[in-house]
C-alpha cells in the first residue's frame, strides 16, 4: 500500500467527496470529519514511514500518461513537501470538525473534500503538467466556496480570485511549455518532469525569461506585492473555512513552488533577481503591515498580517542558502497554523455577532476569558514571540538573508516590531478595557466543537515553537540537496559565489528511496 | 468521330468514393420510404441515418487502413484524394453528425423533425463536407461545399421561426457571398497556373518562382474572405452570433463543429504551402487575423446577455485560436489543429446539448430570450446535476485541465513555442484567461445567485424539460469525452500525428 500511498491520499477525498453525494444531510459532518480524519491518519503515516535521513524524493509514483508530448504521471515527496501534505490534510480535518451551521453544508463539504485532493495532489506532483492541473484545479472549488458562503461582496470577490491566478498560471503554463522545448532540443525527447528538468543547464538568458514566466504565476498566489490586491477581498468575503484553507495551504501553494521549481531550475536568474524580489518582499512587508494597522475589520487585520508574513517567507527564500530556505519552509508551516488559527479565532467570533469590526467589541477578555487566552497565544505567535513557532521560522529566514544583506535583513527585521504594533492595537480594542457594547456582555465562551480545533494548533504553536527538530530535521535534509544543486547547476560567477557550496553533505538526488 | 475513351476501371480506383456515397445512398433511401408510405415516427429516420453514418464510419476505418498501408490513394481521374487529412477529418465529422442526429428525439415536438426532409438533407450535408475535405481540387471542393452549405441554409430554415428564417437568409446571402469570392479565387489560380489542383498549383507556383506574385496575393485575398466566412473569423464573422441564435441550440453547436473542420481541411491544404513559400504578407494578414478573432471575439462575449450568443462568440474565438496552427505550419500544429477540434466537438456538443435539453417553447416574463444567463440562476439548487454537468463543460471550454479542451490547448500553445512564434503563445494563453471570464460568468449564475421563484416551484423541470434517454445519452458521451480525455490521449495525439505527418503537412 505504500507503493501508491500518495495517488491515495490524492484521491481518496475525492473519491468520498462523489461518495458524499449520498449521504443524508443531517450526517454529512460527521460524515465528512470521518473521512478527513482517515486522510490525515494516512498523512500521519506517510510520515511516520518517511525516511528523515534521504535527501531526495521518496514514496515516488511513475505512470505514463501521454508518453508521446512527454507527460507522466510522477509523485514523490521529499522533506519540502512532506509537512505542507500533512498540514493540508490537517486543517481540511479540523476545518471540516469545526464548521459552524451554514445552508447547503453538503455542498460545502463535497467542496472541501475536493479541495483537499487538489491541495495535495500540487505538493506531492513531480510533473510540471500534473503539477499544473492540480494547481489549476484548486480554484474551482475555492470559487465555489467563495461565492456560494461569502459575505454581501461574495461574486466579485470569488470571481477577482479565480481571474486573477488563472492569467498567472497561464502565463506560468507556457514557460512551461518552453522548459520543456528546451528540454526536448537538448535531449531529443519531451518531458516535463521535473527531475528531468534538474538536470537541465540553460544559458542565464533563458534563465531570466522563463523565471519571469514562472514568477508570474507564483507571484500572483503568494500574493506577491504589487499582485495582492485579490487576496484582501478574498479573505473579506470568504466564509472562515475558506480563509482558513486559502491562508493555512492554498497561498503555500506559490512559495513552495518557489522552492520546487525557480530556484533548482533557473539558479542563475534566481541570483539576479534576488535583490528586486527581496525588494518587493520587503515592501510586501511594511506596506501591508502599515495597512494591517489601518484596518477596522479584524479578518482584515488578519488577512493583511498574512499577507505580510508570506513576505518574510518569500525572503527566506531568496537567501538561497541552507538557513534561509529552510527557515522559509519551516515558516510555511508555522504561517499556516497561526494564521490558520487566528482566521478560526475571528470565525468565533463572527457566529456570534455577525460583524467582524472591532468598533463593535471591547472587553471582551471579562465576557470571554478562555477565547482571549487562545487568541492572545496565537498573536503572540504571530508576531514572532521566542517558543512559539512562528519565531523560529522567521528567525531562520532573516539569518538567512542576513548573510546576503544587511540592511535589508535590518529593514525586514523592522516589519516584525511594526507587525506587533498592529497586533496588539487590535487585541488592545478588542479585549481589554470595560465592555462597552450591551450585545457582548452575555456572550458565550468558546465551546466544544470550536475547542477541538484550536486546542490542537495552540498546541502545535508551543510544541514546534519550542522543539522544533522533528519537522526541522526533514527539511534541512532535503533543502541542503536543493542548494548543492543550485550551486552545481549555476553558471555565473556571481551565482556561484551567492549560492554557498555545502561540502560533505552526500548528495543523492538520484538515489530515491523505493518504498517498501 | 471520336474515338472511344479508354478508361479500366481499377484506374478509377472507385473505393475512394465510397464513404461519400454512403450518406448520399442513404439519403435517397428515405425520400423513397417517404414517397411509398408518408407520415412516418422521425424515430425511424434518426435511426436510418445513424445505421448509415455507422457503415460510412465502417468504409472510413477500412480507408484508415488503406492509409497506413499504401499511403495516400488518388481516385477517380485523380481528382480525389484520400490522405491522413481527408480521414480525420472525415473521422470528425461522421462521428459528430452520429453524436447529433439523436438530439432530434427530443421531450417536445418540434417542427423540422416531423419532416424527412430534413434528414435527407443532413445526410446529403455529410456527403458535401466529406467529398470538401477528400479533394485537393478546386471545383470539387466548391461543389462539396455548396451542397452542404445550401443542405445547412435548408435545416435551419426548418426550424421555423421568425429568427430561424433571418438566420438562413443571412447564412444564405453571406454564404453565396463567399462563393464568389471562393470561385473568383479560383479563377485567378487557374489563370495564373492553368490547373485547378491544389498540388498542380503549388507546384506551378514554385517552378516559376513566384513570379505572379501580385496575382497570387489577389487570389489569396479572395481565398481569405471566403474561408473567412466559413471560419467566421474576424471580420468575417458577423453572421455567427445571428446564425447560432436563430437556429436551435443542437444545430448551433453542430455548426460550430463540422463546417469548420472541413473549411480548415480546405484552408490548410490551400495555404500551407503558401505560408511554406514564406510569402511574407500572408504571414503578416493570418498573424492579424488570428489574433484579432482571438481577442475581439472575446471582447464581444464578455458583454453577451444570452448563453447561446456566448457561446457562439466563444466558438468564433476557438476558431481563430485553431487557426493560428495553420499560420504556424509545422506538423506538430496540424495535429495539434485535429486534436484540438476533436476535444473541442466533444465538449462543445455537450455545452450546446445542456442548453437544447432545456429548450422552452414560451417564454417566461424574466427571460429576454431563449437562454439568457438569468434562466440558469441558481440551477445548483434546483436541479444540481445538470448544474454540475453544465459547469464542466464551461470548465472544458475554459481550458481547465484536466478536462479535454486543456489538453488541446496546451499542444496548440506547445506547437507555437516550437515553431518560434513566443509572442502569439503568450497571447493565446492571455486570451485563455479573457475566456475563463465570460465562462465563469455562467458558472457563477447556476452556483452561486439564488434561483428565480418559479423555478423553485416546478423543481427545476425547466433545465430538463427537453430531455429523453437519447438525449441525455449523448450528453453522457459528451462527459466521458471531456473528463476522460486523458486518457485517450496518447493514442489520439500518435493517430493524429502519424496521418497528418505521413499526408506532407
Amino acid at each position: 500500500m505504500l507503493d501508491h500511498i500518495l495517488s491515495i491520499l490524492i484521491f481518496f477525498p475525492a473519491f468520498a467527496g462523489v461518495m458524499g453525494f449520498m449521504i443524508n444531510k443531517e450526517s454529512m459532518r460527521a460524515y465528512g470529519t470521518a473521512v478527513a480524519t482517515i486522510e490525515f491518519a494516512l498523512s500521519l503515516w506517510l510520515w511516520f514511514s518517511f525516511d528523515n535521513n534521504v535527501s531526495g524524493m521518496q514514496f515516488m509514483e511513475h505512470m505514463a500518461l501521454v508518453p508521446s508530448f512527454g507527460i507522466n504521471y510522477i509523485l514523490g515527496v521529499d522533506g519540502i513537501s512532506l509537512f505542507i501534505i500533512i498540514m493540508a490534510s490537517f486543517f481540511t480535518m479540523i476545518g471540516i470538525a469545526s464548521l459552524s451551521p451554514t445552508h447547503s453544508i453538503k455542498n460545502m463539504i463535497i467542496t472541501l473534500l475536493f479541495l483537499q485532493m487538489t491541495m495535495i495532489g500540487v505538493f506531492a506532483a513531480l510533473d510540471a503538467i500534473v503539477f499544473y492541473v492540480f494547481w489549476e484545479l484548486s480554484l474551482v472549488p475555492m470559487l465555489y466556496l467563495i461565492g456560494a458562503w461569502g459575505g454581501p461582496n461574495r461574486i466579485y470577490a470569488s470571481v477577482k480570485f479565480f481571474l486573477y491566478t488563472f492569467t498567472g498560471s497561464l502565463v506560468m503554463l507556457v514557460g512551461m511549455l518552453f522548459m520543456a522545448y528546451f528540454f526536448y532540443q537538448a535531449t531529443g525527447t519531451w518531458s516535463f518532469a521535473i527531475l528531468d528538468w534538474y538536470r537541465l543547464i540553460l544559458p542565464e538568458s533563458f534563465q531570466l525569461w522563463l523565471f519571469a514566466a514562472f514568477f508570474v504565476g507564483f507571484a500572483i498566489k503568494v500574493p506577491m506585492f504589487p499582485f495582492h490586491t485579490w487576496l484582501p477581498y478574498a479573505h473579506g468575503q470568504a466564509p472562515t473555512i475558506g480563509s482558513v484553507i486559502l491562508a493555512a495551504v492554498l497561498l503555500k501553494m506559490g512559495t513552495y513552488a518557489f522552492i520546487r521549481f525557480s530556484l533548482p531550475l533557473f539558479p542563475d536568474a534566481s541570483v539576479f533577481f534576488m535583490y528586486p524580489i527581496a525588494i518587493l518582499a520587503i515592501i510586501m512587508i511594511i506596506y501591508t503591515a502599515m495597512v494591517a494597522y489601518a484596518q477596522k475589520d479584524i479578518k482584515q487585520v488578519v488577512a493583511y498580517s498574512s499577507v505580510s508574513h508570506m513576505g518574510v517567507i518569500i525572503l527566506g527564500t531568496f537567501a538561497l542558502n541552507v538557513e534561509g530556505i529552510s527557515g522559509s519552509i519551516f515558516l510555511m508551516i508555522a504561517h499556516g497554523v497561526v494564521s490558520g488559527a487566528l482566521f478560526l479565532l475571528v470565525g468565533v467570533i463572527y457566529d456570534r455577532r455577525h460583524t467582524k469590526l472591532m468598533s463593535e467589541f471591547g472587553g471582551l477578555a471579562h465576557v470571554m476569558p478562555r477565547y482571549a487566552t487562545i487568541f492572545g497565544l496565537m498573536l503572540m505567535a504571530s508576531v514572532g514571540m521566542p517558543l512559539t513557532i512562528n519565531f523560529v521560522g522567521e528567525f531562520l529566514s532573516l539569518l538567512g538573508f542576513y548573510q546576503q544583506s544587511h540592511i535589508l535583513t535590518l529593514l525586514a527585521g523592522i516589519a516584525i516590531i511594526v507587525g506587533a504594533i498592529y497586533m496588539l492595537t487590535a487585541f488592545k480594542k478588542i479585549f481589554f478595557g470595560e465592555v462597552t457594547n450591551e450585545k457582548n456582555r452575555n456572550l458565550p465562551d468558546v465551546s466544544k466543537r470550536e475547542l477541538l480545533a484550536l486546542i490542537p494548533l495552540a498546541i502545535i504553536t508551543v510544541w514546534l515553537g519550542i522543539y522544533p527538530k522533528p519537522v526541522l530535521g526533514p527539511i534541512n535534509n532535503s533543502v541542503e540537496a536543493v542548494v548543492q544543486l543550485m550551486h552545481n547547476k549555476a553558471t555565473s560567477a556571481e551565482a556561484k559565489s551567492r549560492i554557498p557550496n555545502i561540502s560533505g553533505v552526500v548528495i543523492s538526488r538520484t538515489a530515491t528511496k523505493e518504498a517498501h | 468521330m471520336l474515338s472511344p475513351v479508354n478508361v479500366s476501371l481499377e484506374s478509377l480506383n472507385l473505393i475512394t468514393l465510397a464513404p461519400m456515397l454512403i450518406p448520399v445512398i442513404g439519403a435517397l433511401l428515405i425520400l423513397v420510404i417517404d414517397i411509398i408510405k408518408g407520415g412516418l415516427d422521425k424515430t425511424l429516420y434518426v435511426v436510418l441515418s445513424i445505421l448509415f453514418l455507422a457503415l460510412d464510419f465502417g468504409a472510413l476505418l477500412e480507408s484508415a487502413g488503406a492509409f497506413s498501408k499504401d499511403g495516400i490513394m488518388l481516385g477517380v481521374f485523380d481528382v480525389m484524394l484520400i490522405d491522413g487529412l481527408a480521414i480525420i477529418s472525415q473521422f470528425i465529422i461522421v462521428v459528430t453528425s452520429m453524436l447529433f442526429i439523436p438530439l432530434a428525439l427530443t421531450n417536445k415536438r418540434f417542427h423540422e423533425f416531423s419532416y424527412p426532409e430534413f434528414f435527407a438533407l443532413f445526410l446529403f450535408m455529410i456527403a458535401g463536407f466529406q467529398f470538401m475535405v477528400a479533394t485537393d481540387n478546386l471545383i470539387l471542393i466548391f461543389v462539396g461545399l455548396e451542397t452542404a452549405s445550401l443542405a445547412l441554409y435548408t435545416l435551419i430554415a426548418m426550424h421555423n421561426r421568425d429568427k430561424s428564417f433571418e438566420a438562413a437568409v443571412k447564412y444564405f446571402t453571406m454564404g453565396a457571398l463567399a462563393a464568389g469570392f471562393y470561385s473568383f479565387g479560383s479563377m485567378v489560380f487557374y489563370a495564373l497556373t492553368g490547373s485547378v489542383e491544389i498540388n498542380q498549383i503549388s507546384a506551378v507556383l514554385e517552378a516559376n518562382n513566384y513570379a505572379d506574385i501580385g496575382f497570387v496575393l489577389v487570389g489569396v485575398v479572395m481565398m481569405l474572405g471566403s474561408f473567412g466566412f466559413k471560419l467566421s473569423v474576424v471580420p468575417f464573422h458577423t453572421w455567427t452570433p445571428d446564425v447560432y441564435e436563430g437556429s436551435s441550440a443542437a444545430m448551433a453547436g453542430y455548426m460550430s463543429i463540422v463546417p469548420k473542420i472541413a473549411a480548415f481541411v480546405v484552408a490548410m491544404r490551400l495555404f500551407e504551402f503558401l505560408i511554406h513559400a514564406h510569402i511574407v504578407w500572408l504571414e503578416v494578414v493570418l498573424y492579424a487575423m488570428v489574433v484579432i478573432t482571438m481577442t475581439a471575439a472575446n471582447m464581444w462575449a464578455l458583454v453577451q446577455s444570452d448563453v447561446k450568443r456566448m457561446l457562439a462568440y466563444s466558438s468564433i474565438s476557438h476558431a481563430g485560436f485553431v487557426m493560428a496552427a495553420i499560420l504556424i505550419g509545422t506538423t506538430q500544429s496540424n495535429s495539434a489543429l485535429f486534436l484540438y477540434w476533436i476535444l473541442f466537438s466533444f465538449t462543445n456538443l455537450g455545452a450546446f446539448s445542456m442548453l437544447w435539453i432545456s429548450r422552452q417553447k414560451e417564454l417566461p416574463g424574466y427571460q429576454k430570450s431563449d437562454h439568457s444567463f438569468e434562466k440558469f440562476s441558481g440551477m445548483i439548487k434546483t436541479s444540481p446535476m445538470a448544474a454540475i454537468v453544465m459547469g464542466l463543460f464551461m470548465l472544458s471550454l475554459a481550458g481547465l485541465p484536466p478536462f479535454a479542451l486543456f489538453w488541446g490547448k496546451i499542444y496548440m500553445i506547445s506547437s507555437a513555442v516550437t515553431g518560434g512564434f513566443t509572442v502569439l503563445a503568450l497571447i493565446m494563453a492571455l486570451n485563455s484567461a479573457i475566456a475563463g471570464y465570460y465562462y465563469i460568468k455562467l458558472i457563477v449564475y447556476m452556483f452561486m445567485k439564488d434561483p428565480i421563484e418559479s423555478n423553485i416551484d416546478n423543481n427545476g423541470q425547466l433545465y430538463v424539460a427537453n430531455a429523453t434517454t437519447a438525449l441525455k445519452t449523448i450528453i453522457g458521451f459528451a462527459i466521458i469525452g471531456t473528463v476522460f480525455a486523458f486518457v485517450t490521449l496518447d493514442s489520439l495525439l500518435e493517430f493524429v500525428t502519424a496521418f497528418v505527418y505521413n499526408s506532407g503537412y
